[in-house]
Formats: C-alpha cells, structure tokens, sequence
C-alpha cells in the first residue's frame, strides 16, 4: 500500500461538498467554486434541509464546524454521521464521508463513519482503510487540479444533468 | 418560483408574518404568500416600511419603482448574494479589451436585428424596412468601433420604427422616434414597453452572478445597470413589440388610454393595465426549448441569455445571441 506517500495536506485541503462535487461532476465543481452557483428553489434541496433538520430529533444531534471547511451532521463518540436524501449518489456521498474520517485523522481524531439513508430506512458503515486514504488523497489531488483550470471543464452528459440544478446552466 | 406583481392603486404594501398586505386607499386588502412573488412593480403611490423591505431582502425578492408617467424609476434590489468575483474580474476583462468587446456588443445588434426583421416580416408593405435593417447588419459586421456599430443600429432602428406606420392601424402612427419625453401614444407606448422589458431583464440579471453595471453595447455609464439595457435590445422586438402590435391593432388600447402632460404623452392606468396583461401573458408563455428539450417561458428566455453570456465570459462556450427560430 502507498498509504506512506507524503502529501501536502494544508495546501489540498478543501470543503466536503467539493470533495463530494468531484463525483458528481468536475463542471459543477468548478463553476461552484467560482461563486457560479444556481439558486436553491429546487424542492430537493428543501427537503433534504428538512430531513437534516428533524430526522434525529430524539438523538443529542451535534453538527461541527472545523476550520470552515469541515461540516459534520452529526458526531458521536465513535462514529460520525451523514444524512442524505437519496443513494442516487452513493459514491459522492462515501467520498465525502471518507474525506471527514480522513480530516480528523489528521487531527488525531479516529472515528467511523455511517450514512443513513432515512427515507430508504437504510445504513451504510464506512472505514477509513488504507485504501480508503489513498483514494482521498487522489481526489483532493484531482480537486486541486480542476480548480486550477481556467475554464469549467467541458460538458459532458450525465444520466442526471436533468436533474441538476446546472442544466439550464450548461444545456441551454 | 414566484411571478410578477403589478400594483397600480394608491395605498400601502406591509408584511404581517410570512404574508405581504397590499392594501389599497379604499382599506380593502389582498394577501400575496411571499413564496408567491418573484418581482414587485410599483406604479401606484405606495407607502411602505424597512419592516418589509427586510423581509423582501431576506426573501430574496425584489422590487422595481415607476414614476408618475410610467417610466422607470429605480429598484431595490436585496443585499446581493450571488456573487462571484470570478465573473466580474472576466466580465471588466471583455469590456477593456476592444475585440472581445465588440464581439459581445456586435452580438446584442445581431440579436435584436434578427427580431425585428422577424417581426416585420409578419406584415405586408415591410419590405423596403427589412432591407434597409439587412443592409445596415451588414454594415455592422464591418464596422470596428462600437460608436459605428451604435450607429448603425440606430439607423436599422429607425426603419422599424418607420414601419410600424405601416404596421399599425386604428389612427396610431409615429412620426420620429422620441424617448424623452414621448410626443404621441405610439413613443409612449414603445417607452412604457421599453421600461418594463428593462426592469424584467435587469430581475433575472439579478438571480444570476452577473454584475449589471458592466456592459459591453452600452457604455457602462451610460445608466446605472446598462448590461440590462445591452440584453434588453434582443428581447425588445421578440417580446414587447409584439404586444404592441396586438394591442393597437386588435383596437384592444385606444386613445383615450394615453394622457397628455405639457409636452409628455403618457399611458394612463387603464392603458398600463392593458399592457401589462398582454405583457405578463407573452412572458409566461411557454415554448419547445430546442436543446433542453423543455418547455421554457419567454422570461426563463431571458435567464437563459444571461447563462449563455456567463459562458461566453468564463471561456466555455462562444456566445451567439438568442433568435427565435420558430
Ligand atoms: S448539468 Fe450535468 S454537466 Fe452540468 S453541472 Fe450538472 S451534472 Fe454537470
């Protein structure tokens, strides 16, 4: 494993939602980046603010903020936890997750992480193997590079451009 | 998504919880749920406090004055959140650099050409107008200057306003085009009409990150939020002439809908209202969008033009202005 490949993490370091956004699409990333961002007015998004807000109610539910870049739902003693809306995009949600066990591993902090999934009545468990690590430290290094491009990288159609609060944006 | 309000009477506009009042001299009130409301226009004389304009700001809603003759006024327009210092540092770039500036401005000329010769097109006895309006974009991509490329879109101008007396039936005619003050019903009119397709442009600039005072036809100075006026002049003939085409000659607005002032003819009351129906009707309608494959309204149209410039901008896609291809 090449878990000991140093990297520069203070200079890669970036928010969840980019890590996140770089599975999704590198366009949305960039131009997200850039403060080119589309009004929220979308249902989904609202009711993703609602499911975060009142679906752990009865759980002492403690969001943190690290170093402005890092925004957990919720943290426990040994896990931390996501919540997310739908597994339409499970991957970007794990990368994302993956990506916050990294950052307090970095602090000294060792966690779990878990998604759960409450309108599927789901859970997923998720561990920062050395894999795991590598697989961050090559989409922070990918992020990087993207944002330093000078324009949004080209268009390219996804199975959920449509969806996307982007797409009038990009396809119009 | 809201739409827009149109509010005539005299009176008093107030927020009560997550309601706007508006309440008119006679005390009889009408509640509007502020998930409602896209835009507000102002043409009454309305009273109004911070309270509400706190809430319009924190709604993200916003609202454009008119004066006594029905020409705009000014607007408030919240606290901007949709920055990007990105895109103003791009969009101050293609202003100063002449070639990248005329690109954009030639653009604007190409569009709003387009829309003219399409509308009259529509007429008969309009042909002598469309040549005239070819030959002088054909001029216009020939010119290296935004001073000439103005004047020749002020001369293609003056042959479509030529050709409303054409157009036009049921006694409206013009003789010059005349802005201010408007002499006769048919330059109030076409004022009225300019107002509101600037105020419209100038809310969907706002829901994007563009920055509305730096354009590229207009001189920057020239007005406050001159990049309205610069999209504007692609959805002047696409969207406001032809209702006044419908209005006039369906005898739909008459005369009596105009007032007169010293040396100011303006529409009246009953004549804005008119408009504005007609107006609001043509903006929301809607049409296949060729690429989205969506249905789109007119006003989305004009978002979407303000999409394609921020392309253009941010090196993605070359901007070619929007023509009606149906
Ligand atoms: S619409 Fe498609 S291409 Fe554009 S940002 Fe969204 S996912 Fe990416």
């Amino acid at each position: 494993m090449n878990a000991n490949i140093d990297i520069d993490f203070n200079n890669l370091k970036t928010t969840g939602i980019k890590v996140n956004y770089l599975y999704v699409c590198e366009r949305k990333l960039w131009l997200f980046d850039r403060g080119i961002q589309m009004e929220s007015r979308s249902d989904k998004v609202l009711m993703g603010k609602l499911l975060g807000d009142n679906s752990y109610l009865r759980e002492d539910k403690k969001e943190i903020l690290i170093d402005n870049l890092i925004n957990i739902d919720i943290v426990g003693d040994d896990e931390i936890r996501e919540v997310k809306y739908s597994n339409r995009l499970a991957h970007a949600d794990r990368i994302q997750i993956l990506y916050y066990l990294y950052y307090l591993k970095q602090l000294g902090i060792e966690k779990r992480g878990v998604i759960n999934y409450p309108k599927m009545r789901k859970r997923e468990e998720i561990a920062l193997t050395s894999e795991a690590e590598r697989e961050v430290e090559i989409a922070l290094m990918r992020v990087k590079e993207i944002l330093m491009l000078n324009k949004p990288p080209q268009l390219q159609r996804k199975p959920y451009c449509t969806k996307c609060a982007y797409y009038e944006f990009c396809w119009g | 998504m809201g739409r827009p309000y149109y509010i005539f009477s005299n009176g008093r506009i107030k927020r009560k919880e997550n309601t706007v009042y508006i309440e008119n001299e006679n005390g009889d009130k009408k509640a509007i749920p502020v998930e409602d409301i896209d835009t507000i226009h102002l043409y009454g004389e309305v009273d109004l406090n911070t309270k509400l304009l706190n809430f319009l700001s924190q709604q993200n809603k916003i609202v454009h004055v008119y004066n006594y003759y029905g020409f705009y006024a000014g607007s408030f327009m919240p606290r901007d959140r949709n920055v990007s210092g990105e895109l103003t540092v791009r969009q101050v770039e293609h202003y100063l650099d002449p070639e990248r500036r005329f690109f954009i401005a030639f653009s604007f000329v190409e569009g709003a050409m387009f829309h003219m010769i399409r509308n009259l097109r529509e007429y008969k006895d309009t042909l002598e107008f469309q040549e005239k309006i070819k030959t002088e974009l054909a001029n216009a991509s020939e010119t290296k200057s935004i001073n000439e490329l103005m004047g020749c879109e002020g001369r293609a101008r003056d042959a479509y306003y030529q050709a409303f007396n054409t157009i036009l039936n049921n006694g409206f005619s013009i003789e010059k085009r005349e802005k201010r003050p408007p002499g006769n019903p048919v330059n109030a009119l076409i004022s009225f009409a300019n107002s509101m397709i600037y105020s419209t442009v100038l809310s969907e600039i706002y829901h994007t990150q563009l920055n509305p005072t730096i354009s590229y036809l207009h001189e920057p100075r020239e007005r406050r939020y001159s990049l309205s006026l610069d999209i504007a002049e692609i959805f002047k003939p696409l969207i406001a002439d032809p209702v006044i085409f419908k209005l006039v000659n369906n005898n739909m607005i008459r005369l009596e809908d105009f007032d007169e002032d010293v040396n100011c003819c303006y529409m009246n009351e009953t004549g804005r209202k008119k408009f504005l129906k007609e107006f609001d009707q043509k903006l929301t309608t809607t049409i296949k969008h060729r690429k989205l494959k969506r249905n789109v309204s007119y006003r989305t149209l004009i978002r979407l033009e303000c999409y394609k410039l921020i392309k253009h901008l941010i090196g993605d896609e070359l901007y070619t202005p929007f023509k009606a291809w149906w």
